[in-house]
């Protein structure tokens, strides 16, 4: 077993409505659909129009600066509505889902395959849009040669799903799917929780680590930067671990089979469970088993697709993405509060010890969605640091950012972080300012520089 | 007219005054003052619209607030003491000495207060943001370390050039380089330096005495025992005198992690440092004010004047202090060594604690600069390393 790694920095926000340890697997539902917008900087090209049918595994768009990069249907059935928004901005396209489904077939031999091979696979299976490279949180290149691919074996997200239950019956496809990443990269690492029995550690021809401390240590970014660190001019791969699963059923089952674990969870959710269900399901479709419970006196909830760190508000109708396995519902704040920056809110957390929460650290939270105050510019120093457990400094980064200084923000680690890595930062931050739209802007400037 | 009564008193009187200073009513020009006014009584009911969905409860109304709950040991003996420091033949009990030091305050509080939230106020609705914080505190510092016999006038002229030179024209809270309420007694110090410099500004009646400081550095010897100054029955400014309050209020800030340990242990590490090095230069039988500054215990050197103050309350500026952890520590020795230097050396104005922090603050950003170029040249090792490999 290698070395423990300690991380120091972090927060686990302790909140109410963690999911049932049951899985409850849903039938076929009736409609699903893929959004362009749940891929970051994808700009899509339409295959498909209203009324052509489609086998589970068929090409409904590409992303026109890749052209080989396509993005498939997870059902066979019929071509419902292509939703456009303004300026024809591509938003989704339904498929109304058969009863008996179909599936494209793949038949390619991973013991025997070449990279090109598994590749090839990948692109025209649309499953290649689940590897993600470092820099950039984008869809890999698929002429690029990675330094390595690196998987998170656990969330450790608010709420996020216990993967034990989660992959309880994904071991061989898993397997298969570690198979795959090693034709892409000779090495692979797999993140795992310090401490706790994981059905990872069968895995096979893996590197492991394992990881001790509080949130964000199963964000596969942290691990990367304690593992092997991404440097100016190298690219690393990184795949969420229910995607492998699903990379791994494309070279068992042959097809493309994206049937995933969902934690249903949040404190507005009646029965927090997790469901078994297709990527592309709806929103309302998912969440249904569990129920939302029931609004009284004027009372609103928001519905996250993800976790309440990083999620995507979204409504009933929207369609799950193929990088979430969670969706969380809480209470939507903006309750008139008489002077609540003097008043001691116990049922409010803060990191703060200006509040009580640090003397009851096993109470669990019932937060809404408030901000808690007015937006304001940087002023309290040393806080950011507690909550990234790298070897950054956050406020000089952002401040680079800010600035659109392209040097400073390489020089300060950039390349080592995505939205999620600062979600923390922008959690207990008291200026309340929008850090994780922040990297995103500084990410995207590098892009465009670059 | 219908009232709505379900709705709490605050809630209605900001909704019946909000069309009158909105966009197109009669004071929209006074539109900053009324938001400030509306958060102060109810926290935004904005809800997140970007990135995390929730949030911590904590914000900058409440950060600020924990500052002035740990002034409030400082600000209330220091009233006492202003009772108790004059000099008019009566003999008061602690109520009336309170009093007569509560009256005598309460005009400077209200002038900096006046005068910096309109400045604030004014350069908010300029830019169309919230009005900060930040003054809050600024505006009670700045009477508690000039001293109290300065005319009124003065005090609100230092207010609005520390508001505007020191503050606004950087941009506003959190982006200032120097202490504001620091600026503003700089600014009495070095244009009315007749005014506010000798020995009877320190009371509110005219009195010949000195601060203990003054004192040595004049006379030679101060009869004031340290546990007179230790508790703050001295003459000084409102604010500095009594080290017991000032660690009360160091206390909160240190518990509640409003205040960075880093800077404020750092900065009493640097005194002790700085005059023990001075203790052992002392020569036997000291002469000069100099010598005698040499040869006062190191720990002294901390009870006396406006080092404790200096270092619990102003040089714990996250704004102004230096923002990395490694840099909070070397900032924080530097103003310390740096203050009983100036003591030590520049007995003309033993008062060394204001030129420190102001030289520090300036040369914080250059810490902090060379602080991240290690990890900076850390990252780039890195990527050589990998390179080669």
């Amino acid at each position: 077993m290698s070395k423990v790694i300690k991380l120091k920095q972090g927060l686990d926000i302790k909140l109410v409505g963690e999911a049932e340890k049951t899985v409850l697997e849903l039938p076929i539902g009736e409609r699903y659909a893929v959004s362009p917008l749940a891929f970051e900087g994808v700009v899509p090209k339409l295959l498909v129009a209203e009324g052509d049918k489609v086998m589970a595994g068929d090409a409904l768009f590409y992303d026109k600066a890749h052209p080989e990069v396509m993005f498939t249907s997870p059902v066979s059935g019929t071509v419902s509505a292509v939703r456009r928004g303004e300026k024809r901005k591509l938003l989704s396209i339904e498929v109304a889902a058969d009863a008996k489904q179909t599936y494209k077939p793949f038949n390619v031999n991973l013991a025997k395959a070449s990279r090109e091979q598994v590749v090839a696979a990948l692109l025209e299976s649309g499953l290649w849009a689940m590897i993600i490279q470092r820099p950039y949180g984008i869809i890999a290149n698929a002429k690029d040669m990675p330094k390595a691919i690196f998987v998170s074996g656990f969330d450790s997200a608010p709420l996020a799903p216990d993967m034990n239950i989660a992959l309880k019956d994904d071991l061989k496809a898993l397997q298969a799917g570690f198979d795959a990443l090693k034709k892409l990269c000779s090495t692979v690492h797999l993140g795992l929780k310090s401490g706790q029995k994981s059905i990872l550690e069968g895995i096979e021809g893996v590197e492991k680590h394992y990881f001790a401390g509080a949130h964000p240590a199963g964000n596969v970014g942290v691990q990367i930067h304690h593992i092997n660190p991404v440097n100016k001019g190298e690219v690393v791969w990184t795949v969420g671990i229910q995607n492998v699963a699903i990379i791994g059923r494309l070279f068992l089952e042959n097809k493309v089979n994206m049937t995933k674990t969902y934690a249903i969870t949040g404190s507005q959710v009646a029965h927090p469970q997790y469901v078994k269900a297709l990527v592309g399901s709806s929103v309302a479709d998912v969440i249904m088993p569990a129920r939302i419970k029931p609004q009284g006196g004027g009372s609103t909830f928001r519905i996250i697709e993800g976790n309440v760190l990083t999620g995507r508000k979204a409504s009933a109708n929207d369609s799950l993405g193929c990088y979430s396995s969670q969706v969380t519902v809480i209470p939507e704040g903006g309750e008139l509060e008489l002077i609540g920056w003097l008043a001691p809110r116990f049922h409010k957390f803060s990191v703060s010890r200006t509040y009580f929460s640090w003397l009851m650290p096993k109470k669990k939270y019932d937060l809404s969605t408030g901000l808690n105050g007015g937006e304001r510019p940087f002023v309290v120093t040393g806080l950011y640091e507690k909550y990234l457990p790298m070897d950054i400094y956050p406020m000089y980064l952002f401040k680079a950012i800010l600035a659109g200084d392209i040097e400073k923000m390489e020089n300060l680690g950039i390349y080592e972080i995505v939205e999620e890595d600062v979600a923390l930062c922008e959690f207990v931050d008291p200026s309340k300012q929008n850090l994780q739209a922040l990297v995103r802007d500084g990410i995207n400037l590098m892009i465009k520089e670059m | 007219m219908k009232q709505n009564y379900n709705k709490p008193l605050p809630k209605r009187l900001l909704d019946k005054f909000a069309p009158t200073f909105s966009e197109g009513g009669k004071l929209s020009w006074l539109h900053s003052f009324y938001e400030a006014m509306e958060t102060f009584f109810y926290v935004p009911t904005d809800v997140t619209k970007k990135g995390s969905h929730v949030r911590d409860c904590n914000d900058m109304k409440r950060t600020m607030f924990m500052v002035i709950i740990a002034l409030i040991p400082t600000i209330l003996f220091g009233m006492w003491n202003i009772g108790f420091q004059r000099i008019d033949g009566a003999d008061f009990n602690i109520w009336q000495n309170f009093w007569y030091g509560f009256w005598q305050m309460l005009p400077s509080i209200l002038v900096t207060y006046v005068v910096g939230l309109s400045i604030e106020c004014a350069f908010a609705q300029i830019r169309k943001e919230e009005v900060n914080e930040g003054f809050f505190v600024s505006g009670i510092l700045i009477p508690l370390i000039i001293p109290i016999g300065t005319p009124l006038w003065m005090t609100g002229l230092a207010t609005a050039f520390a508001v505007v030179i020191g503050k606004e024209i950087f941009g506003g809270t959190g982006m200032n380089i120097f202490n504001p309420a620091l600026l503003a007694r700089l600014f009495i110090f070095f244009s009315y330096t007749s005014s506010i410099s000798g020995e009877t500004v320190w009371f509110s009646d005219a009195r010949t005495g000195a601060t203990p400081l003054g004192e040595l550095a004049n006379v030679g010897t101060t009869n004031v025992s340290m546990l007179d100054a230790f508790i703050g029955t001295i003459p000084g400014s409102v604010g500095e005198t009594s080290t017991l309050c000032i660690l009360l209020g160091a206390i909160v800030l240190l518990a509640t992690g409003t205040a960075s340990w880093r800077t404020m242990i750092s900065v009493f590490v640097g005194g002790l440092v700085m005059g023990g090095i001075f203790n052992l230069l002392a020569p036997a039988e000291p002469q000069t004010a100099t010598e005698l500054y040499m040869s006062l215990p190191a720990w002294q050197h901390l009870l006396l004047g406006g080092f404790a103050f200096g270092a619990v309350f102003m040089a714990t500026d996250p704004v102004t202090s230096a923002q990395t952890n490694c840099g909070k520590l070397i900032v924080g020795f530097m103003i310390g060594a740096l203050a009983i230097l100036v003591r030590v050396f520049n007995t003309g104005y033993p008062e060394g604690m204001m030129l420190a922090i102001i030289l520090m603050n300036a040369l914080a950003p250059v810490v902090d600069h060379y602080v991240v170029q290690a990890n900076i040249n850390r990252r780039n090792r890195r990527a050589k390393k990998s390179i080669n490999a």
